[in-house]
């Protein structure tokens, strides 16, 4: 994989990307004349930190292999969850619950995924999780919003665990003529997707006039969204080399995974404003919460990972 | 080799960072006062402090629950650094203040959960007359409300194990004792300070 051309100009192309948004903030920090602008530069640049910080995380966490890998997105999917339901208003008859999702379904989706055992990760949450936690809250008798505490606690443990888990699965997928490459296919997804994030950012300040949902999600503008979903969908073409795909393959594939994530940020933001706050969390300068970063793979990890299996595997 | 390991818990399960909104943490002699909903409260609070402040600020722990118990005993007393006092009602009410009037003569600083028991609800309910007493004695002394947030989510009544639900604590201004205000007027007015830091 290292030896891999397309993946070294990747590596190369992803830092000198870093390295001009470094140099833009540091020339807009000291441009920046009134108190609006500064606000918005420091968090640009609060922003840009936190980029390189993420990126060394996943290089290094690819660099040891698969193991630190499904570990890291386990962590993250620790953090996801507990974000969504710290934000929820559980209740103490939840406790039993809370309980299975984090230290039962959790861990037990990532080994699942560890050993490979597609025929029950992939119906471990969709199915027990979905059956067993409503047995669970049930057990204190306490009916009072019964319905909506548990379908948060489902639809917490589907998007940050369930869906977030399709990402590191990605590595396990048998494709023929691509042995051992897997970790680009992640690495593929991760740039695509958060790609298509940051260009609907930069497309949305420079260009931003039309919104597309005013209600649900201030920030996102029908120009943004065009133009990171045409960037995201450019780089996943060129990219092509990484991936097992066609580059006519790569081109449809990285507009499903830029549309899915776009959707994923639309929805997690709906659902932040119903909880009534911006973020999702602070752990990330900058950007928030992790599920901040992570509501687009939530949305393009699954769907991505299952048309690569049933057109790509035998 | 037991304090780091309870703080490197208490970080990944339920954060339980501070805010300090009305206050700065500094060396001054205080007495913290926080809802109760969770034995959690103590551990989160203590850690919620700085280094420096915790050698000198000592929670006040039910000996009922952390004097019972090797290692329950051990965090209590050797890691928080707990006075632990008795909450069975027996015996003239002096003596169950007199630890916690001895430690603020020696300078040290107080945290301690007026409320009495630990409580499902969000908000707190009234205040035993513990803090009104201490705060009557020590005049100088700073009585600073904190409000913590989300534990009796993370740790309800009757749990065994923590679950990872994120938890605050907020820090707000100090209120004083004022020079002619009675017993329940001052409690009320200390639980509203509690109260206003959980909007």
């Amino acid at each position: 994989m290292i030896h891999d051309r397309s993946f070294l100009l990747l590596v190369g192309g992803i830092l000198a990307f870093l390295a001009v948004a470094s140099l833009i903030g540091w020339v807009l920090a000291r441009r920046a004349a009134d108190a609006a602008s500064r606000a918005t530069v420091e968090n640009l640049n609060a922003r840009i930190r936190a980029w390189w910080v993420m990126v060394a995380v996943l290089a290094g966490a690819l660099a040891l292999g698969w193991t630190a890998t499904i570990l890291l997105f386990g962590l993250l999917s620790f953090f996801a969850l507990r974000e969504f339901l710290s934000l929820t208003p559980t209740k103490p008859a939840d406790h039993w619950p809370l309980l299975a999702a984090f230290y039962v379904f959790l861990p037990a989706q990532y080994v699942l995924i560890g050993w490979d055992w597609y025929g029950l990760f992939s119906v471990l949450i969709p199915v027990y999780a979905y059956l067993l936690l409503p047995i669970l809250g049930v057990v204190r008798g306490d009916t009072e919003d019964y319905v909506l505490r548990m379908a948060r606690i489902q639809w917490g443990v589907m998007l940050a665990v369930y869906c977030i888990s399709h990402a590191p699965a990605l590595l396990l997928l048998p494709i023929p003529g691509y042995e051992g490459r897997t970790p680009l296919l992640l690495v593929y997804l991760i740039v695509v997707v958060q790609l298509s994030d940051v260009m609907q950012y930069v497309f949305g300040k420079l260009f931003g006039r039309t919104k597309v949902a005013p209600r649900v999600s201030p920030s996102k503008t029908v120009e943004g969204l065009a133009g990171g979903v045409a960037a995201a969908v450019a780089i996943g073409t060129a990219l092509y080399g990484l991936t097992p795909f066609t580059p006519l393959q790569a081109m449809g594939l990285s507009a499903v995974i830029a549309i899915m994530g776009f959707f994923g940020g639309l929805v997690l933001s709906a659902a932040k404003r119903s909880m009534g706050v911006k973020d999702w969390g602070t752990a990330i300068e900058g950007h928030g919460g992790v599920l901040d970063r992570l509501d687009s793979v939530c949305f393009a990890a699954p769907v991505f990972f299952h048309l690569t299996r049933y057109w790509f595997t035998p | 080799m037991i304090g780091p390991v309870l703080l490197g818990l208490t970080r990944f399960l339920v954060g339980g960072h501070p805010r300090w909104i009305g206050s700065r943490p500094t060396m001054r002699q205080r007495i913290y006062f926080a809802n109760h909903g969770s034995h959690l409260d103590t551990i989160v609070l203590w850690f919620a402090l700085p280094d420096a402040l915790r050698a000198t600020t000592h929670p006040v722990a039910a000996r009922d629950y952390w004097g019972t118990g090797r290692l329950r005993r051990h965090i209590g007393v050797d890691v928080l650094n707990s006075i632990l006092i008795d909450r069975s009602g027996q015996g003239p009410k002096e003596d169950v203040l007199r630890p916690l009037h001895d430690a603020l003569d020696l300078g040290r600083s107080l945290i301690i959960f007026p409320e009495g028991t630990r409580r499902t609800e969000r908000l707190p309910g009234p205040f035993k007359a513990g803090l009104y007493n201490l705060a009557a004695a020590h005049r100088d002394v700073e009585l600073i409300p904190v409000y913590l947030e989300n534990l009796s989510r993370a740790f309800p009544k009757g749990a065994l194990i923590p679950a990872p639900i994120a938890c605050t604590a907020r820090f707000g201004s100090p209120i004083g004792l004022r020079p002619d205000e009675d017993r329940s007027a001052f409690l009320e007015r200390a639980r509203q300070a509690v109260v206003d830091l959980a909007a």
